[in-house]
């Protein structure tokens, strides 16, 4: 009755008016927080997402700053100062809180140095992963048919392959490079990102919001890059977060094995591989840089489980 | 059946062609694997000869043919490195991967199945986050280091295990928990999740409701259907575990595939390392092609799909 409601809001004063309207403020106009909102919160009291980002944000400020934050320059020798005990063991300096090498290089400064290679390889092969696995998956998942056969075909064949023999073998062929050693990564960890979102994509392709956005005669591009993207983006920062992790202790093995970047290059495999020979009666030279490799895979994983519980907490189990 | 039969075993059969043309090309990438052979200071003539003897002289589709067509037969060549035929070697290092690879996925399995049992009865208490960190840890500990850690601890300070050769089973101890360890974490998770989704069920709610103890319903009725995954993995982990256990098998000094497969890569022995690529290629295509038939024959509704 919309003339007498009218004429009842002409009837009343002023002030019962304001009243009347705060009132309905008070119980209606509550603003629903935005996606965005209730991810920051639930991120503000995820306390593994918090511990995993703050270590990450350590080791990868101490990668970027590196020559500014290591007190030594790591390559250089001094073999009157080699293998000194790190702080806690016996004849111990401040000067080498972490002790040296082999070498008399200082270790806490080649630790620091060593977070470099760790932290490119650890972003850049997972993150150009992720663009090849997403594509293939995405076209497989979206057209079905004979592409999906194909791209079944690729899975089943990467998968089929010994990874780890063809990776050594790849980079023992071109050289261990930093450039080699991402592209043989990328190589190796595609695989996930196409099989999870193939299967994620005919999931979306199938529900109403796809075919109205086809009926409406959307461009097949707009519906992949628009439509569906933004849906499997959660799934996608779950696995570069696992594979992240990965890639950091893929490297780590490769150096350790003498085919990745080579010494004198400060890198965590390679610090293990070089104080592997001395490891029965200088054991640190081995353990810190494997601590300094499982905290930082610790916190990545740490990240990607508080990343899943932010995004999507249904999928938590 | 039939069509489901024909369709995985023509996909079976060209990922397996594709894969031996992988192997085969993988070391030849390098460009002149005569040239590398015959040793940075020989001559033209050398080269020429070194290529004349091994077949590289030929058209790379030739060689691949013919590497092929011997490899149907059985005949994978002989090693650069040692002359001995390649199937001898291959076949004096299956042993030992087989053996870690089934040793260390039974003590992964032992681990994860009660595990993940016990953090998904007791999801959301200290149990379960206890369960957690060991899958957190599993995932995230360096492969090769925690072996070295292993020799250093059980090897050197409390000297009860041997660290190094594969003469007794003894020798196996330590090779075997560090595989295990990395195979825990998946199988773990998968078997808590397949917990907690089967408890909530409706024949678990009847099971219960009719009074029967927890124990059996634990065990009797919800493990049942929640492992099924966790077998089907196991499976697909062997044919992983028999190229993945490179390093561990370089730190314990097993004399296995993995190690086979890194020898071959230093030395560029290409007959051995193509041929073990080839051969775990196709164990894991065999596993797969397996575990795909057993999950149709199953549930109808894989093959029917």
């Amino acid at each position: 009755m919309a003339p007498n409601d009218t004429a009842a809001a002409t009837a009343m004063t002023a002030g019962a008016a304001r009243r009347a309207k705060n009132h309905r403020a008070d119980l209606f106009d509550v603003r629903t927080p935005t996606p965005y909102e209730i991810m920051r919160q639930r991120a503000k009291h995820h306390s593994g997402f918090l511990i995993g980002m703050s270590i990450i944000l350590v080791v990868g400020i101490c990668a970027i700053f590196a020559p500014w934050i290591a007190p030594y320059n790591p390559f250089d020798q001094d073999i009157s100062r080699r293998l000194i005990n790190p702080i806690w063991g016996p004849n111990s300096t401040w000067d080498n809180p972490l002790g040296t090498d082999a070498f008399g290089r200082d270790y806490l400064s080649r630790l620091i140095w060593g977070a470099r290679v760790s932290m490119v390889i650890g972003i850049v092969a997972p993150a150009a992963a992720a663009v090849i696995g997403t594509t293939i998956g995405m076209t497989g998942g979206y057209f079905g048919g004979r592409a999906d056969a194909f791209v079944m075909y690729l899975i089943n064949t990467k998968l089929a392959l010994p990874g780890l023999v063809v990776t050594l073998s790849l980079v023992a062929v071109f050289g261990g490079s930093m450039f080699v050693l991402i592209c043989v990564l990328t190589f190796l960890f595609w695989d996930r990102y196409a099989i999870v979102l193939r299967t994620v994509t005919q999931q979306i392709r199938s529900q109403d919001f796809i075919t109205a956005a086809e009926a409406i005669g959307c461009s097949r591009t707009r519906i992949i890059l628009g439509e569906i993207l933004p849906n499997v983006l959660n799934q996608m920062i779950v696995i570069l977060t696992l594979e992240m992790a990965l890639a950091i202790l893929i490297e780590a093995t490769l150096s350790f094995l003498g085919l990745g970047i080579q010494p004198p290059t400060p890198t965590w495999g390679n610090l293990i591989a070089e104080g592997r020979n001395f490891m029965f009666f200088k054991p640190y030279l081995v353990t810190i840089p494997g601590l300094a490799l499982l905290v930082l895979a610790i916190a990545i994983n740490m990240m990607g489980d508080g990343v899943r519980d932010i995004t999507a907490p249904e999928g938590r189990n | 059946m039939i069509s489901f039969l024909v369709n995985r075993l023509f996909i079976a059969i060209m990922v397996t062609v594709t894969v031996s043309v992988i192997a085969f090309s993988l070391l030849r990438l390098s460009g002149d694997l005569a040239a590398e052979l015959a040793g940075d200071d020989a001559t033209e003539a050398e080269i020429a000869a070194v290529a004349k003897a091994y077949g590289l002289d030929r058209p790379l589709y030739v060689q691949y043919l013919d590497w092929a067509g011997h490899a149907v037969s059985g005949d994978l060549g002989q090693s650069i490195f040692s002359n001995e035929p390649v199937w001898e070697i291959l076949t004096g290092a299956v042993p030992t991967t087989a053996k870690l690879a089934v040793l260390a996925l039974s003590l992964g399995v032992g681990l994860a199945i009660p595990l993940g049992i016990v953090a998904a009865v007791f999801q959301n208490t200290w149990i379960d986050r206890c369960a957690l960190i060991v899958a957190v840890g599993g995932q995230a500990v360096p492969n090769f280091w925690f072996g070295l850690m292993m020799i250093l601890l059980f090897g050197v300070i409390l000297r009860w295990t041997p660290i190094s050769g594969q003469e007794t089973m003894a020798h196996f101890i330590l090779p075997t928990i560090t595989v295990a360890l990395t195979t825990i974490p998946q199988k773990m998770r998968i078997t808590r999740a397949g917990m907690i989704e089967v408890l909530q069920s409706d024949y678990i709610r009847t099971a219960k409701a009719k009074g029967l103890p927890t124990r059996s319903v634990i065990f009797k009725h919800a493990l049942r259907n929640a492992i099924l995954p966790v077998v089907s993995l196991t499976m697909v982990n062997f044919g992983f575990l028999l190229g993945g256990t490179v390093v561990v098998e370089t730190i314990f000094a097993l004399n296995g595939l993995g190690f086979e497969a890194f020898q071959a890569i230093i030395r560029q022995d290409f007959p051995v390392l193509q041929s073990v690529v080839l051969f775990i290629s196709v164990i894991y295509i065999l596993l797969t092609l397996v575990a795909d038939l057993i999950n149709a024959r199953l549930d109808p509704r894989i093959r029917l799909s």
